[in-house]
């Protein structure tokens, strides 16, 4: 059985964690590394920073935030945002960083998954998608922070995306992210159904049993968690307890 | 007492940062450099790794780095390949075509198996944590890096290939992923190889950096 990972979300604006509903109407909820250290303490399995209006200007920030968390946070850690060429990621995991997420700037260029997986390797290529419903199972792939359509279709680009060498997929659905309404389990289910590579469900955990549908019904490999953290309506911990009681595999952890 | 010093072998890609700073973290004064004097006259010398395993081979060899590599084992000079690194230690790679390694443990570099052992469709590249068990007749880590850790600690993998040694003693733990054993740490005399990233895997990989300083 496969261990399900717990990844903290940190979404950062400037110098500050941030959150919002549906990816906008961003609310400051503080310091982004006091965050990430309470939530490596408390057993992440993983981090990803995403720079939410890097895009917006072309430019990524968090360079500076990932290399001060590198000093006392030993999980890997993904970053996104506004990476737009095989140097800027080069920048981001000398940083520190493990992963890039990329999202805008692969849907503007494709070729840049195989140019940075080739570079890297496909585990360091994620592909991020922002997807938004537009029918009955049908998904519509968005850019900038979920600020722009882009008319693509989500179950054709996350084949193509991985067919490029992307070796992992943080899959947000905008229409749930921030809502606490729980996961969109048939976005979920629908991507994992094409793709044989990992598939990081992100947008909704509500609360902590959400886990379960979207790993057992959605074939999620991973869960990001944000907001239910960020407002400390529960904990890496407790939600690793209930995953373990419903049975899923979760890595074993003893806090130091 | 002095800090400990260690030396990491920077040969382009990866994260580095996050291994200097894990060793750092256990008190280890770092030295990241692909200067073959400077690896030589290290006490203890790591070899990390991301990416393919023929590319990180050209790099060797264009920075004149597999000789160096050679004459540390000889010197029994502690070395310690992570991830990739581990890989180079093997004879030879069956990745992207066959690809001749360092060889200074004897076996293969092959694919992760695709199908579990139930013959359904394994994920790959295998991410994620996965418990470490004992490989050998002993159910102790004695005299190995992971002498301070337990059966059952979790830790952090990212790979497509794993490295397979001839001889199964050389296998010092593994994990178990869709039912087929991978080796998770290896091991010949001073060479220690882990296909996990200690620095990547919270205190249970910090336990075996601790180790690796002060052994």
């Amino acid at each position: 059985m496969r261990n399900i990972r717990l990844i903290a979300r940190l979404d950062i604006k400037g110098q500050n964690l941030i959150k919002g509903i549906h990816l906008e109407g961003l609310r400051v909820i503080g310091s982004p590394n006091e965050h990430a250290l309470r939530y490596y303490q408390q057993g992440a399995d993983e981090l990803i920073y995403m720079d939410c209006v890097a895009s917006l200007y072309g430019r990524n920030h968090l360079g500076d935030i990932v290399r001060s968390a590198a000093k006392d946070i030993f999980v890997p850690m993904t970053v996104g945002g506004g990476i737009r060429s095989v140097e800027d990621a080069t920048q981001i995991l000398r940083s520190g960083a493990d992963k890039v997420a990329i999202n805008t700037a692969a849907v503007k260029r494709p070729v840049l998954i195989s140019e940075i997986s080739y570079r890297f390797g496909s585990q360091c290529m994620v592909l991020s998608i922002e997807a938004k419903e537009v029918g009955s199972g049908c998904w519509e792939v968005y850019t900038d922070n979920g600020r722009e359509r882009t008319g693509i279709d989500v179950i054709e680009w996350v084949k193509r995306g991985v067919n490029l060498g992307a070796g992992e997929v943080l899959l947000t659905s905008v229409d749930r992210e921030g809502t606490r309404k729980g996961f969109d389990i048939s976005l979920v289910r629908a991507v994992s159904a094409e793709v044989s590579v990992p598939v990081i469900a992100s947008g909704g955990m509500g609360k902590p049993e959400d886990i379960i549908d979207v790993v057992n019904l959605g074939g999620a490999d991973a869960v990001a968690m944000a907001d239910i953290l960020h407002y400390n309506r529960s904990s890496i911990g407790e939600i690793r307890t209930v995953a373990e009681v419903a049975g899923l595999g979760v890595r074993h952890y003893e806090s130091a | 007492m002095r800090a400990p010093e260690v030396t990491v072998i920077d040969y382009g890609v990866g994260n580095l940062l996050s291994v200097e700073r894990g060793f750092e973290h256990c008190g280890a004064k770092v030295i990241v450099t692909a200067d073959p004097e400077k690896i030589l006259a290290g006490s203890k010398v790591v070899l990390p790794g991301v990416g393919a395993f023929s590319n990180a081979m050209d790099a060797l060899e264009k920075l004149k780095l597999v000789s160096v590599i050679h004459e540390i084992a000889k010197r029994q000079t502690p070395l310690l390949g992570i991830c990739l690194g581990m890989q180079l230690l093997m004879d030879e790679s069956e990745e992207f075509g066959l690809t001749v390694g360092l060889g200074l443990i004897p076996g293969r570099v092959i694919s992760v198996p695709d199908r579990m052992l139930s013959g359904d469709v394994q994920k790959i590249p295998n991410i994620g944590w996965n418990s470490l068990q004992h490989s050998g007749v002993s159910e102790r880590w004695t005299g190995t890096l992971l002498q301070d850790n337990s059966s059952g600690d979790a830790a952090y993998f990212v790979h497509s290939f794993m490295a397979v040694p001839t001889d199964s003693a050389h296998i010092i733990a593994h994990c178990v992923y869709g039912g087929h054993r991978v080796p998770a740490v290896i091991g010949k005399d001073r060479i220690t190889g882990c296909q996990f990233h200690p620095e990547k895997s919270g205190d249970v990989g910090l336990k075996m950096l601790r180790r690796f300083c002060i052994d």
